[in-house]
């Protein structure tokens, strides 16, 4: 059916995105493999969340292509948008449940949207993908009664209702406590080969990114620095990735905000 | 002192445009995604449950209320030129002509409208526009229209609810209270009030608040700064911008009303 089974099921060639004043991405070129787990990481604000952003249409690139499933995202009109946004689920930062629906309502929704299956059939399904996440007995809280790692793990569930063939991760593990990180983080492994997925996550967390990604990239200055497995990753000569991996407080990023110098501000000259 | 640089003027006026613009496009898209809305009407049902019955009370209270005082002052009036049967057709007249449909789409504004606006600011701030998005699920479509619909239909219902609300009291402060005769009292209004001139001018008039005050509640919502001052500021803005426009329109509609 596919035309062109391709290794990677996104693509980014020469893309550049930014606003008026600020280049986020420069000219960046990158793949994510087919059915593999790939980590974007990085220092805040370099555009890993806008990654998704963009794959997902929600921002346009300025120049360069984004292919998902080797079709341009970027030119779509919102019908064919729609059409490739059916095969990817999303989680965002915190969740994102809808307030007012109960916890199987909110997993329902995209069932009850876009199928017309009868109401025992979205019942079963509902409650099969709460149970791959481990909550089939919360279906019927509201969201305001479970925890944040809860809330996300309900969303994992809502993300891959239709059973998408990406799914997109936006800081799965901040502000997670040590249990719910290592659940959100087995979850992504045992998603992803259970159901044949892709997965992309973003993700500042060193030792569980390096222990489940199948494929690192970290971006640094609206670039790839370096891209790889753990290993190849952690072996890099690149003093920013060096530094990124170690978790250094100064290196190539300084540890002082640019300004002027010491002697400037605290008038050493004057007082000589 | 430079609000008068020309660059300023120019910004100030291109700011004022795109609004309007993306304005007149939600509208646009308001009204184009309609169909369906209306094909999944127990969204529309649940909103009009959600904007019309929680403001029964508010509305049904003021109506009272209004009719009361109405009542005394136009007596007041009235009895100087020994007219005070008239009582009930003035009441009614102002209610249905002008009272109702203002001061039910400016208590809808302060009831319905903030609720609307903070509940998809909330939403936007919460990522839930958003994530909806990425579900393939327009949000326009499947949030804003029904609540659209469900405030212009609610609007002149609320307005008759009022206006009835208001008779009642004139009756209650002429009648029972005052002792005007029961029978001319009701008699006036049979004979006096028209159905398409005063009835029928009523309800275009809540029709064009509800539009006008349920469109501005969601701009504001769907426009507001995803943050809780954002959301806090778009809330006043609802009730500003909405109070002034039912005033604005009321005029326009009225002016217009009398020339026909």
């Amino acid at each position: 059916m596919a035309p062109h089974l391709s290794e990677s099921l996104v693509e980014l060639r020469n893309l550049t995105f930014g606003y008026a004043e600020r280049v986020i991405l420069d000219n960046v070129s990158l793949s994510v493999p087919r059915g593999k787990v790939t980590a974007l990481m990085g220092a805040s604000g370099g555009g890993k969340t806008t990654i998704l952003r963009l794959i997902g249409g929600q921002n346009r690139a300025q120049s360069g292509e984004l292919l998902f499933d080797g079709q341009d995202v970027t030119p779509m009109a919102q019908k064919e948008l729609y059409a490739a946004r059916r095969r990817m689920g999303m989680l965002f930062q915190f969740g994102a449940l809808f307030a007012d629906l109960s916890v199987f309502d909110n997993v329902a929704f995209p069932l009850r949207e876009h199928t017309g299956l009868s109401e025992a059939l979205v019942r079963d399904i509902v409650l099969m993908k709460l149970n791959a996440v481990g909550l089939r007995g919360a279906a019927q809280l509201m969201p305001s009664e479970v925890s944040g790692g809860m809330a996300r793990r309900i969303a994992l569930a809502r993300a891959v209702a239709l059973d998408p063939e990406l799914v997109m991760y936006d800081e799965p593990f901040s502000g997670l406590d040590p249990i719910s990180l290592a659940i959100a983080a087995r979850l992504i492994r045992e998603l992803n080969d259970s159901m044949g997925l892709t997965s992309i996550f973003v993700s500042h967390e060193l030792t569980e990114t390096f222990a489940i990604a199948d494929h690192i990239i970290i971006l640094a200055n609206g670039k790839v620095a370096t891209q790889g497995t753990a290993e190849e990753v952690k072996r890099s000569s690149d003093p920013l990735v060096y530094q990124y991996v170690n978790a250094l407080p100064d290196g190539p990023v300084r540890f002082h905000y640019p300004g002027p110098s010491v002697q400037e501000d605290f008038g050493r000259e004057q007082a000589a | 002192m430079s609000w008068y640089k020309p660059a300023d003027v120019g910004l100030a006026v291109r700011r004022q445009l795109a609004d309007m613009g993306l304005g007149a496009r939600l509208l646009l898209r308001l009204l184009l995604t309609s169909g369906p809305t209306f094909r999944r009407f127990s969204l529309v049902r649940d909103q009009i449950h959600f904007l019309g019955n929680y403001s029964l009370v508010i509305i049904a209270v003021s109506g009272l209320f209004v009719g009361l005082v109405f009542g005394l002052q136009g007596y007041y009036t009235l009895q100087r030129y020994g007219s005070s049967e008239a009582l009930g057709l003035l009441v009614t007249l102002s209610l249905v002509r002008e009272l109702g449909p203002v001061v039910t789409a400016l208590l809808f504004a302060g009831r319905a409208g903030t609720s609307l606006t903070a509940e998809i600011g909330l939403m936007k701030a919460g990522e839930q526009i958003s994530v909806m998005e990425m579900m393939a699920v327009d949000p326009i479509q499947r949030v804003l229209a029904p609540r659209f619909w469900a405030g212009v239909i609610a609007m002149p219902l609320l307005a008759a609810v009022f206006s009835s609300m208001g008779v009642i009291g004139g009756w209650l402060v002429g009648v029972v209270m005052i002792g005007v005769d029961s029978g001319s009292f009701w008699s006036q209004i049979q004979g006096g009030v028209d159905v398409w001139q005063d009835v029928g001018n009523g309800i275009i008039k809540s029709v064009v608040f509800g539009v006008a005050v349920t469109f501005i509640a969601l701009l504001q919502g769907y426009e507001a700064q995803a943050t809780p001052e954002g959301v806090a500021a778009a809330t006043t803005r609802t009730v500003v911008l909405a109070s002034l426009t039912v005033l604005g329109l009321d005029f326009i509609l009225t002016a217009l009303m009398f020339v026909i």
